[in-house]
């Protein structure tokens, strides 16, 4: 858990090169590899945008997330674990609905159809 | 101030229930003495020992609530005798006992008619936990027996009750009668004629006025001999002839008792005796016994307000209401009021249809303003709001019968009257909960709810009969509030799975972003993804690859996620039948891929442990082999479990294997609100446990039996008698039907048994769908099952055949690294390491 923290886009300094967008999922979620940390990326394209947080379900430690269902609740993305169903947002990596601690998130960004996710280390 | 309550029964308990709760109860001390071993436990329900076997369930309270409540409870502990000058009594173990208030509640025990023979093995009476454990012990001797059947006397209400339980064991059933007909207090002839009819096509034999003159038998009871000279062969007998009130007691100690039993008390439940009281089934009130709960829990009420003095403690009514509903099996009947007023003060409206078995008969005074009494028989959904209208004196409508035939014209919702009853109507006669008191809840908002109205008042924890009057309330209310009580599928979709199938049906809808864009509003959730997902595969047969971002996570990965993110593979082996040789073929796959390997629950073979990128090669492997996806991950179609049947089983009435695999090829694929599993059994045995089952097969002599919505888990059901016995093409068209109208009209992950259970005239409504086609859906259920049957493809073969598909199982998208996961070895195979 400790090998994940919340980047805001400001304090990036590296711009991980993830992979082109047509290797993404079109409305849901894949897992990269940034070292020995996992990484879930997902796409939400009914608002054409891209949320990363870590792979790493909080509840019981296993890399899953990436594979989990994603959608919205009251207009905050969210991915929903699929071990146990918990929700955490992709805005602020909070548990929407329990009392597990928050995910990492990662600031995501698209150039020449390439997607990278921005790191602070 | 002592007071003493001999019978820790329903009402002895109900009598310590409000004493805990009474302002003044820091004056009394409170001792009991029940002589069962255990504490007070709900007779009302005690059928439904049959079914769970849990005494814990029927436990009104532990003794721990008594000790809490500071009220001394002795059981196991029996009153012998009783000094009423002395204010003393004495029990068995030689104790003595002052005290300065008495009460009785001593209950009844069954009567037991004096016929010789009474005493052979076999022969039980149907009133303790203990008679229940005696019972279900015996039956489970005799199913061992080929041919064993069980006889009840008596077709009241307590013998029909019984006469289900031992059905439901598996034991065919006469039930005898002394009267010319079933439930002589509650209905006249053609209700009873009518219920006779419906029970006797379930499978229940029924005898009427029969005299029994002797239970024979050696040793064990073999027949029954009647006045008539004819016989009854059986292997138990249950004797459920009515109840004599225990009052051996009173009678000793000189206190008044009627002629035919019973302590006599007064208005006040004040016996002969100064300070002492009856209550409950052993209290003579108005010359009549009451062997139901609410007049016995309004006693405990009456008696205890009178003892602590209490301004508003009140007194017995004049006359007791008798009103009572009953599930039957496979019916229902209820009765309430006065159910055969005198004809010259009463006119009658009578409701028959014969081929449904449906009876309802109204009694309406001469003037045509009130309604006295009735019956209903075979659908009793108008008896909640009949008995209120009775109860509170209501004013009838122009048009009475409107009442029994539903108003045929415009408007008229049924239940919806429930709001113009009058505040002082009493919903719950259990715990005497008014209306008014429901809605005050409701109002300042100390309830939202059934259960937190259930938790502020008790009420419907009684006999239960009021439960769908309370949640009419509940609708009723919130209804007249402006709120939206429905069971919507989530903020996405304001329908519920049902609105929302024949939606997207209409409106050839064939996205879930298309069905969002013409129907919901936002982005979706885990939620709607997945019961859209579920919709389209009933409506287009639509495998879960097309739209494989909408799939929850199990039928994304066509594998069952497991707790370190690894798979298992379950190929289907229809019917649990398997050749060696791809037995073997697993066993290589298995060994190959270091899979943890496991038989499951519905006879086929687990293969745990494998990586996502490791499911494609074992699906091709075992595609090569002649398998195909098994389902196991999805909410589908599991197995049809099977006993091998008369193939080889000198027992077997047919084929079942045959017939499994034939089911289980036909429905395979076949996606569903929740899991689906099936049974067949060659007789009944029933080795393949059908009846735990959503749908279930036995064979009988003249066919099989189908049987819908049972299953295992955590509330455990058995299936109930749909048809039969029918041939096996009719088998397959009644399951067609009734797995595509529960395809039609679930709502998302609720399974058969309890869909069933929210289906408004339950079972009796199933069949008249299924098998009668009341509404007349027969042809289009069955076309669109076939349409699904003819759609199905192998998931599993799509996924590895299209280069595109297969990319979801990559782990990673920018490294062919493979994931590390640690294991640690178990019995000779592997295991993930634990949390």
């Amino acid at each position: 858990m400790t090998a994940y923290t919340t980047t805001s886009p400001e304090r990036v300094t590296t711009w991980f090169r993830a992979g082109h967008t047509s290797q993404f999922p079109v409305g849901a979620g894949a897992t990269i590899k940034y070292g020995d940390r996992q990484i879930a990326v997902f796409y939400f394209h009914r608002t054409d945008r891209w949320y990363a947080c870590q792979n790493l379900c909080p509840h019981k430690l296993e890399n899953v997330l990436g594979r989990g269902l994603i959608g919205e609740q009251d207009g905050i993305p969210k991915v929903a674990c699929p071990l146990h169903k918990r929700t955490f947002s992709l805005e602020t990596g909070e548990n929407l609905n329990g009392e597990c601690p928050p995910v990492a998130v990662y600031p995501v960004k698209i150039e020449n159809d390439y997607v990278y996710v921005g790191f602070a280390d | 101030m002592q007071i003493v309550v001999i019978g820790n029964g329903m009402v002895g308990h109900k009598f310590c229930d409000l004493f805990a709760r009474h302002p003044r109860r820091g004056e009394f001390q409170l001792t009991v003495y029940g002589e069962e071993c255990r504490p007070a436990y709900d007779r009302v329900h005690l059928s439904a020992y049959f079914s769970d076997r849990d005494a814990g369930k029927l436990s009104l309270a532990t003794r721990e609530w008594y000790a809490e409540a500071g009220i001394t409870l002795r059981t196991g502990e029996l009153v012998t005798e009783l000094d009423t000058d002395k204010r003393e009594l004495r029990t068995h173990l030689g104790n003595v006992q002052r005290y300065d208030y008495l009460v009785l509640a001593t209950g009844s025990v069954p009567f037991v008619p004096p016929v010789p023979g009474r005493d052979k093995k076999g022969v039980f009476v149907y009133r303790t936990i203990e008679d229940l454990e005696a019972i279900l012990g015996y039956a489970d001797q005799l199913k061992q027996r080929p041919g064993a059947r069980s006889v009840v006397m008596g077709g009241g209400l307590l013998g029909l009750e019984a006469a289900k339980a031992t059905l439901d064991m598996g034991l065919p059933t006469d039930v005898v009668e002394f009267a010319p007909r079933l439930m002589p207090r509650q209905l006249d002839e053609v209700g009873a004629a009518t219920l006779t009819s419906t029970l006797t096509e379930l499978g229940l034999g029924v005898h009427l006025s029969k005299s029994t003159t002797a239970i024979a038998g050696n040793g064990s009871i073999t027949h029954l001999e009647f006045s008539d000279r004819s016989t009854l062969p059986t292997d138990m007998l249950i004797i459920s002839a009515g109840i004599r009130p225990r009052d051996e007691l009173a009678r000793k100690a000189g206190i008044e008792v009627g002629p035919r039993g019973g302590i006599l008390a007064d208005e006040y439940l004040r016996t002969s005796a100064p300070d002492v009281y009856a209550i409950g089934e052993a209290a003579l009130y108005r010359d009549m016994i009451y062997g139901l709960v609410a007049p016995g829990y309004d006693m405990a009420r009456v008696a205890l307000g009178s003892i602590m003095a209490d301004a508003d403690g009140g007194c017995m009514p004049e006359s007791i209401d008798l009103s009572t509903k009953l599930k039957l099996i496979g019916t229902d009947v209820a009765s309430f009021g006065d159910c055969f007023p005198p004809a010259e003060a009463s006119r009658s409206i009578v409701y028959h249809d014969e081929s449904r078995g449906i009876y309802k008969r109204i009694n309406i005074s001469r003037d045509g303003k009130r309604l006295l009494g009735g019956m209903l028989v075979g659908d009793a959904g108008d008896y909640n709001m009949l008995h209120q209208i009775y109860k509170n004196g209501m004013p009838l409508p122009p048009q009475p019968e409107d009442l029994i035939l539903g108003a045929r014209g415009v408007g008229g919702q049924p239940g919806a009257g429930v709001l113009d009853l009058p505040d002082a109507a009493v919903i719950c006669s259990c715990e005497n909960v008014t209306k008014g008191k429901l809605c005050g809840l409701l109002e300042d908002g100390s309830a939202a709810s059934v259960k937190e109205l259930v938790g502020c008042t008790g009420a419907g924890t009684g006999c239960g009969g009021c439960k769908p009057i309370l949640s009419d309330v509940v609708e009723n209310y919130l209804k007249a509030q402006g709120k939206v009580v429905r069971n919507v599928i989530c903020e996405h979709f304001p329908f519920t799975r049902q609105e929302l199938r024949d939606l997207v049906q209409l409106k050839e809808l064939r996205t879930y972003d298309e069905a969002l864009d013409t129907l919901g509003s936002g982005h979706g959730c885990e939620v709607c993804k997945p019961a859209l997902a579920s919709i389209f595969a009933t409506v287009y047969a639509e495998t879960a690859n097309p739209q494989a971002q909408i799939q929850d996570t199990n039928d994304r990965f066509l594998a069952n996620i497991q707790r370190n993110g690894t798979y298992s593979v379950v190929p289907r082996i229809p019917g649990g039948e398997i050749t060696p040789d791809k037995l073997l073929a697993i066993g290589r796959v298995a060994k190959k891929y270091d899979l943890y390997t496991k038989i499951t629950g519905g006879q086929r073979i687990d293969l745990f442990g494998a990586r996502l990128e490791e499911l494609p090669p074992i699906w091709e492997e075992l595609i090569a082999a002649g398998f195909e996806s098994g389902h196991a991950y999805g909410k589908s179609l599991r197995t049809v479990k099977s006993c091998v049947g008369s193939t080889w089983c000198r027992y077997g009435m047919d084929e079942s294997v045959s017939f499994a695999i034939e089911i289980e090829e036909r429905y395979k694929g076949l996606r569903s609100p929740h899991k689906l599993k099936g049974g067949v059994s060659g007789c009944i045995r029933e080795c393949a446990e059908a009846r735990g089952k959503d749908f279930g097969l036995i064979a009988v002599e003249e066919g099989y039996n189908v049987y819908v919505c049972g299953n295992g888990g955590a509330r455990p059901k058995h299936a109930e008698l749909l048809a039969g016995p029918v041939d096996r093409a009719t088998a397959v068209k009644y399951l067609d039907r009734f797995l595509m109208f529960y395809l039609r009209t679930a709502a998302p992950l609720v399974r058969t048994a309890k869909w069933l259970e929210g289906l408004d005239g339950g079972i009796a409504y199933l069949k008249s769908v299924v098998v009668d086609d009341a509404l007349g859906l027969a042809e289009e259920l069955e076309t669109e099952m076939q349409g699904l049957v003819n759609g199905y493809a192998c998931e599993w073969k799509e996924a590895i055949s299209d280069p595109a598909m297969r990319q979801r199982f990559r782990p990673f998208v920018n490294t062919e690294d493979s994931e590390e996961l640690a294991f640690v070895p178990l019995r000779e195979q592997k295991m993930p390491k634990p949390w």
